[in-house]
């Protein structure tokens, strides 16, 4: 008989955090601080979502996401997490692009690309300040329906070399597109703006690693190669309820659940069409994902070194920027993460990880040969690539080898294996959620706005302080619970 | 409960959330965001916190009299427990 990886768990919890990216750690950890009692399951054999990494033979650890955030993690993770962790986190001082259009060095904060806006693009003074100003005042409730194409246009008419600069950093953070709304750019372009880039040293496994000894310290029971099949509801009592789960065919009762994972699967996969409104399942269901990505990791031996080429280099060959060419197949455009020693300091290692945006459907209706062939010649080419900046990088690589949104699917079990949420629409359904079915609750990257570490970190605790009122409320009303027990 | 003892009860919330602004010299009419640096993320924590020490159920709806320690004591003071 296969192992029980949830023996010795409780017949009921408080709540059950389904999933283990950054924003179901996080509302694992805010609830338990609250003094509710929490199951946080995830399917994978290790915790973090795509906040995570790998290892490899030659002693390559490479992290997949943690390229780059905005300093306002310094902040949340010392008010969800702990000051000891906080601490870690340090600046990214080395963005850098080069294309066809320009090549700049830059800090990536307000004050730098101020100065270069002005000295470099000569874009009057005046209107990058506007911008910046405009862009830090916008509102989520103002329900403009302005793109950020459209935006872009407004201040810098007939300069797509500025709005290259503004918009491809923000597509491989977040997937969105210059068809996306303003809103989307301007939330998380002014995050980063604020100060500039931040990484958290010591790497994702130590950030994982600290994060999972906080949880078990505030009393959350956390259980890996557990996935959940089904939530269970109840209709007694008149309100469609959350009761429970079904997790590696057992079912675990509880009075609320917070799904981590996609919001699509979430509500058409792990709740069901039958739990919603049939309007609500069609919105569900027109929830477009975003764009999902593709990395080549590359692991040099040990004992060689890189030049410090940036921390950052969002390199393309294409001649202006385009949304559409961004995520082609046959893509030029490529950030390479270089993670020199100070990453890991003691380790001395250096590590590349390239990443690439891609489609879904290109990647998965490849025959089992095309697929193999493909991954080789995504690996190909931006060692290539690379070799424009280190001349003899190839042969100091001792490790290659590609993700796809294949590879994402398999191991997030995101739909259609994104890499970054949903589009604008999908946070309407993550946050009208509970309304639909009493005790179920959504966070993980949805809305474009909610993505990214800082994003995902900070949505799962405002969806903890409703499932705390929740809780709380229904903590008061003992008998309320008997009646769905 | 005061309106003092309130105020009192909010400013050792606002002092664990963010350390390291200086509360000793906080105007209780202006407004708390025109003084220290907190954002809605920070509002937010209050809220849980009046919740987690004090049982107090702040509505989404009423988030704007936590806008000032005026406000706050205004608001907040009715909903504390009279002491028998």
């Amino acid at each position: 008989m296969a192992y029980d990886w949830l023996k010795g768990i409780e017949e009921h919890y408080d709540i059950v955090v389904i999933g283990s990216g950054l924003g179901g750690l996080t509302s694992a950890n805010v609830l338990a601080k609250c003094g509710h009692k929490v199951l946080l399951l995830e399917h994978h054999y290790q915790l973090g979502g795509l906040a995570t990494w790998f290892t490899r033979k030659g002693g390559h650890i490479f992290d997949i996401s943690l390229h780059g955030f905005p300093i306002g993690m310094i902040k949340s993770i010392r008010k969800y997490w702990s000051q000891d962790i906080a601490q870690s986190i340090v600046q990214l001082k080395g963005v850098r692009f080069i294309n066809p259009q320009f090549s700049m060095d830059t800090t990536f904060d307000r004050e730098d690309f101020t100065r270069q806006l002005v000295e470099k693009f000569k874009v009057p003074a005046e209107t990058v300040e506007r911008f910046f100003t405009d862009l830090r005042g916008m509102n989520f409730y103002d329900n403009n329906p302005e793109t950020t194409g459209q935006m872009f246009e407004r201040y810098f008419p007939g300069r797509p070399d500025v709005q290259r600069l503004l918009m491809e950093p923000i597509a491989y953070a977040n997937g969105s597109t210059l068809a996306d709304p303003a809103i989307t750019f301007g939330i998380v372009f002014s995050n980063f703006m604020s100060k500039g880039v931040y990484t958290f040293q010591g790497g994702s496994d130590v950030l994982i690693r600290k994060m999972t000894a906080e949880l078990k310290q505030n009393g959350v029971e956390i259980r890996k190669h557990v996935t959940v099949e089904k939530i269970l509801t109840t209709a007694e009592g008149g309100t469609k309820q959350v009761v429970g789960v079904v997790a590696n065919g057992r079912t675990i009762r509880c009075r609320a659940v917070l799904s981590n994972a996609n919001i699509k699967n979430t509500v058409l996969r792990l709740a069901g069409e039958e739990n919603f409104t049939p309007e609500f399942v069609a919105a569900a269901k027109a929830v477009r994902v975003n764009s999902s990505s593709c990395q080549v990791y590359l692991g040099i031996r040990k004992g060689e070194t890189l030049p410090h080429i940036g921390d950052l280099v969002f390199t393309s060959d294409e001649p202006t920027f385009s949304s559409e060419k961004l995520v082609d197949l046959h893509t030029t455009s490529r950030t390479f993460s270089m993670y020199y020693p100070d990453t890991r300091p003691g380790l001395d290692r250096y590590t590349v990880v390239v990443s690439i945006n891609a489609r879904y459907e290109d990647w998965n209706n490849l025959s089992p040969e095309g697929y193999a062939t493909e991954k080789k010649r995504l690996i190909d080419e931006s060692i290539t690539a690379l070799e424009r900046y280190i001349p003899d990088v190839r042969a100091k690589i001792d490790w290659q080898e590609a993700a796809t949104p294949r590879t994402i699917e398999y191991y997030t079990r995101h739909w259609a294996g994104t890499s970054f949420g949903t589009k604008f629409e999908g946070l309407k359904i993550s946050m009208d959620l509970p309304a639909q079915l009493r005790g179920l609750y959504h966070a993980g990257s949805v809305g474009i706005i909610m993505s990214g570490w800082l994003g995902t970190i900070n949505y799962g605790v405002i969806v903890s302080n409703q499932i705390d009122k929740f809780l709380v409320a229904m903590k008061r009303a003992p008998q309320a619970l008997t009646t769905v027990a | 409960m005061t309106k003092e003892d309130c105020q009192k009860l909010v400013i050792d919330i606002i002092a664990d959330i963010a350390p390291d602004e200086d509360l000793s010299a906080i105007k209780p009419e202006i407004r708390l965001r025109d003084q220290l640096q907190l954002d809605s993320m920070d509002f937010l924590d209050i809220v849980m916190e009046l919740r987690k020490r004090h049982g107090i159920e702040v509505p989404e709806a009423d988030y704007s009299h936590l806008a000032s320690l005026e406000s706050c004591a205004e608001y907040l003071t009715p909903k504390f427990p009279t002491k028998a």
